[in-house]
C-alpha cells in the first residue's frame, strides 16, 4: 500500500512542475530563451498569497485569484522591460539578462518579507480520503491538484490548437519570419505567453506551497530548476510532453527518496535527465530536426 | 600606451603581455598594501577569492567562448578539485612537512581529478547541442554536489573506506580517521594558499589558454565553434577537440577548487558555493567581461565580486543593485537602440571629432 501512495504523491508533485514546466516550455518555444526567472515568479506568487491570507486574512480563493492577475502582470511588466530590448541579442545575452531578474526577484522578496522563512497555510480545504480500511490516505491537496492539472492541460492544449492566439504561437515557435509575414503580431504573441507562464505559475505557487510549506525567497528557484528539467525530458517546446515529463519527474523524485536515500533524491532527477537525454536528445516527445548542410 | 611594440610581435601577443603585466603589478601593489597596512581586512580576505574567481572565469571562458558551448556545471569541477586536494592534504599533513611540494601535490591532484571527471562528462555531455548540453552540465553539477553531500571517507592502516551512509559504517578500526564526513564536509585542511601562489596559477591559467588558442589544436577548436560542418569536412575530429578543450576547462577549475579548499578551514559543498548558482555566477563574468575574452573575464569576475562587497553600506539593497546593474549593462550592451546610440556617443567618436577639428583649424 504504502508503494502506491507514494506513486500518488509522486503524481501530486508531478502534476505541480508539469504546470510550472509549461511556462518554461511555452516561453521557450516561443521567444526561445530559458526563462530562469521563472521559478521566482512562484515564489512571488507564494509571498502574494501568503500575504493576503494571513495578514489580511481573506479567503484563500480572493488571495488566488489576486496571485494570479499581479503574477500575470509581473510576467508581462518582466517581459517588457528586461526580455524585450533583446530580442535580436545572442541567446547568451538574454540568459544572463534572466538570470539578473531571477537576482532581482529574490533580493527583492528578501527585502520586502524577511530572511525567515515563512509557514504557509494551505489554500486548499478538502479532506484527506482514505481508501482500503484507512490503509491508504490521500491528502486534499493531492485530490485537488491532480485534476485541475489535467483541466489546465486540456485547457491550454485547445487554446493552442483551436484560438486564432494559440495558432499564432505555435506559428511563431515554428518559424518567427514566416510568422511576421502572414501577420502574426510577435511581440503581442511573447508577451501573451509570458501572461499564460506567469499566470500558471501562479497557480502552481498556490499548488506547491500547499503541500510543502516552507516557503523563503529562495524556495522558487529549485522547482523552477526541476520543472525546466521536466520540460526538457519531456522535449522542450511540447505541451503534452511537459506534463508527461513532470509526472514522470515527481514520481521518480518521491520514490527515489522513499526508497534509495533521502539526501540523493535531487541527484537520481537529474541523473535520469541524463540518461533520457543520451538516449533520445530531444526529450521524450521532442521534434528530431534535420540539420541542413 | 606611447610604448613602442618591439619588432615581430604580434598585436594579440602584445596585448596578452600587458595583462600579464597588469596582473603582476595589481600583485605588487597589493603586497606594498599588505606591507603598509592600508588594506582593510576584508580586502585582504578577498584577494584569494578574486584569484580563484578569474581562475573560473578564464577557465569558463574556454569552454563558452573558445569551444563555444554553454555550460552551467563549472562549479562541479571546482567541487571535484577542491574535495580531492583538501583529502590529499589533510591526509599527508603528517608525511609530507614541506608545505611547497605538499602543496603542488595537491595542486596536480585536483587538476587531475578535475580532469578525468571532466573528460568523462564531457564524452557524455558533449553529443548534445545548445541548451540540452547546457541544462545536461546543470544536472552534473547538482549530482556532484550531492553526492559530496552523502559521501563518507575515512582512512586507516588498511587503507581507505567508503560508504554513502554514515561515518560509522566506514568501519575503521582504532586510530582510523574520517577524513570527508559527509554533510559537515572536510575539516582542518592546511591553509597552503597565499596569495603570492594564488597570483602565480591565475597567470599560468591564462598562458595555458592563450597557447592553446593560439596552437593548431585551438584553431581547430574554434573552427568547430563557428562552423562544425565545415570544421568535419576539413577533417578535424570534432569529438577530440571538443573533449581535449572540455576536459583543460574542467582540470583547471579544478585548480580553482584547490585555491578554495586551501584558503578555507572548513569544506562543505552547498547550493552556494558548488551549487549551479556558482555556476551562473561564473557564466556572468564571463558574458559581461566579454565571450571569448580572456583580460574581460578577469576583469568583471574582480569587479563584480568587489561591486557586492563595496555597495555594503546599502546593506540589504545592495543584491537588488547588483541585480539592476546585471540587466542594465546586458541591455545597453545588446540592445539595438544602445548600440546605435553608443556609437553616435563613443568617445572615441568625440575625440576623432575633436582631433578633426584641430587638424582643420591647422
Amino acid at each position: 500500500m504504502s508503494f502506491i501512495s507514494y506513486v500518488i504523491r509522486g503524481i501530486s508533485l508531478g502534476s505541480v512542475y508539469s504546470i510550472i514546466a509549461l511556462g518554461y516550455t511555452m516561453v521557450y518555444g516561443i521567444a526561445k530563451m530559458l526563462n530562469f526567472a521563472h521559478g521566482d515568479v512562484i515564489m512571488i506568487g507564494g509571498f502574494i498569497i501568503f500575504t493576503i491570507m494571513s495578514t489580511m486574512g481573506l479567503n484563500p480563493l480572493i488571495a488566488v485569484i489576486v496571485a494570479i492577475i499581479l503574477c500575470t502582470l509581473l510576467g508581462i511588466t518582466i517581459e517588457r522591460i528586461a526580455y524585450k530590448p533583446l530580442r535580436k541579442a545572442p541567446s547568451l545575452a538574454v540568459l544572463i539578462t534572466a538570470i539578473g531578474v531571477s537576482y532581482f526577484l529574490q533580493n527583492f522578496a528578501l527585502l520586502i518579507f524577511g530572511a525567515d522563512t515563512k509557514s504557509f497555510t494551505s489554500v486548499i480545504n478538502v479532506p484527506d480520503l482514505k481508501l482500503a480500511g484507512g490503509n491508504l490516505t490521500i491528502a486534499g491537496e493531492t485530490l485537488v491538484t491532480i485534476p485541475l492539472c489535467i483541466i489546465i492541460m486540456i485547457a491550454l492544449t485547445t487554446f493552442v490548437k483551436k484560438s486564432k492566439t494559440g495558432r499564432g504561437m505555435v506559428a511563431v515557435s515554428e518559424d518567427r519570419d514566416a510568422a511576421i509575414l502572414m501577420g502574426v503580431n510577435v511581440n503581442r504573441t511573447i508577451a501573451i505567453t509570458f501572461a499564460i507562464g506567469s499566470a500558471l505559475a501562479a497557480v502552481a505557487s498556490a499548488l506547491m506551497f500547499s503541500s510543502y510549506p516552507s516557503l523563503s525567497s529562495a524556495s522558487g528557484a529549485m522547482p523552477g530548476i526541476k520543472a525546466f528539467v521536466a520540460a526538457v525530458f519531456g522535449g522542450i517546446g511540447s505541451i503534452p510532453g511537459a506534463m508527461i515529463g513532470g509526472i514522470l519527474l515527481g514520481i521518480i523524485e518521491i520514490l527515489g527518496r522513499a526508497y534509495i536515500s533521502s539526501q540523493l533524491a535531487d541527484a537520481i532527477v537529474f541523473f535520469v535527465l541524463i540518461l533520457v537525454l543520451l538516449i533520445k536528445p530531444t526529450g521524450i516527445l521532442g521534434k528530431q530536426i534535420q540539420e541542413k548542410v | 600606451m606611447k610604448m613602442k611594440p618591439a619588432k615581430q610581435v604580434s598585436n594579440s601577443t602584445r596585448s596578452n603581455l600587458i595583462t600579464i603585466g597588469a596582473i603582476i603589478i595589481v600583485y605588487i601593489i597589493c603586497q606594498i598594501m599588505i606591507a603598509n597596512g592600508s588594506i582593510s581586512n576584508l580586502m585582504k580576505g578577498l584577494l584569494i577569492p578574486l584569484c580563484y574567481y578569474s581562475i573560473m572565469a578564464v577557465s569558463l571562458n574556454l569552454t563558452v567562448g573558445i569551444l563555444g558551448e554553454l555550460s552551467l556545471g563549472h562549479a562541479g569541477f571546482m567541487c571535484i578539485g577542491a574535495f580531492a586536494s583538501a583529502f590529499f592534504s589533510k591526509v599527508t599533513v603528517d608525511t609530507i612537512p614541506n608545505v611547497f611540494i605538499r602543496f603542488t601535490l595537491a595542486i596536480l591532484i585536483g587538476a587531475l581529478a578535475a580532469a578525468l571527471l571532466g573528460s568523462l562528462i564531457g564524452t557524455v555531455v558533449l553529443r548534445l547541442r545548445g541548451d540540452y548540453l547546457a541544462i545536461v552540465t546543470l544536472a552534473f553539477n547538482e549530482i556532484i554536489k550531492n553526492v559530496m553531500n552523502v559521501l563518507y571517507i575515512g582512512v586507516d592502516s588498511e587503507g581507505v573506506h567508503f560508504s554513502i551512509k554514515d561515518a560509522a559504517s566506514l568501519n575503521l578500526e582504532e586510530g582510523g580517521q574520517t577524513i570527508v564526513n559527509g554533510p559537515r564536509g572536510i575539516t582542518g585542511t592546511p591553509k597552503d594558499a597565499t596569495f603570492g601562489i594564488a597570483i602565480l596559477l591565475l597567470i599560468l591559467t591564462f598562458i595555458i589558454i592563450i597557447n592553446l588558442v593560439n596552437s593548431r589544436s585551438g584553431r581547430a577548436i574554434m573552427a568547430i565553434r563557428d562552423n562544425r560542418i565545415a570544421a568535419e569536412s576539413m577533417g578535424i575530429d570534432i569529438t577530440k577537440f571538443k573533449i581535449l578543450a572540455f576536459t583543460i576547462s574542467a582540470s583547471l577549475a579544478g585548480v580553482a577548487g584547490v585555491l578554495y579548499s586551501h584558503n578555507i578551514s572548513t569544506l562543505i559543498a552547498t547550493q552556494k558555493n558548488f551549487g549551479y548558482n556558482m555556476s551562473i555566477m561564473i557564466l556572468v563574468f564571463v558574458v559581461l567581461g566579454g565571450i571569448g575574452n580572456l583580460r574581460g573575464s578577469i576583469i568583471a569576475a574582480v569587479v563584480l565580486t568587489l561591486l557586492p562587497e563595496y555597495l555594503r553600506f546599502m546593506q540589504d539593497y545592495r543584491m537588488i543593485i547588483y541585480a539592476i546593474v546585471l540587466i542594465v549593462m546586458m541591455i545597453f550592451n545588446w540592445n539595438p537602440k544602445c548600440i546605435a546610440w553608443r556609437k553616435n556617443h563613443s568617445i572615441k567618436g568625440y575625440l576623432a571629432m575633436l582631433f578633426n577639428k584641430q587638424k582643420k583649424e591647422a
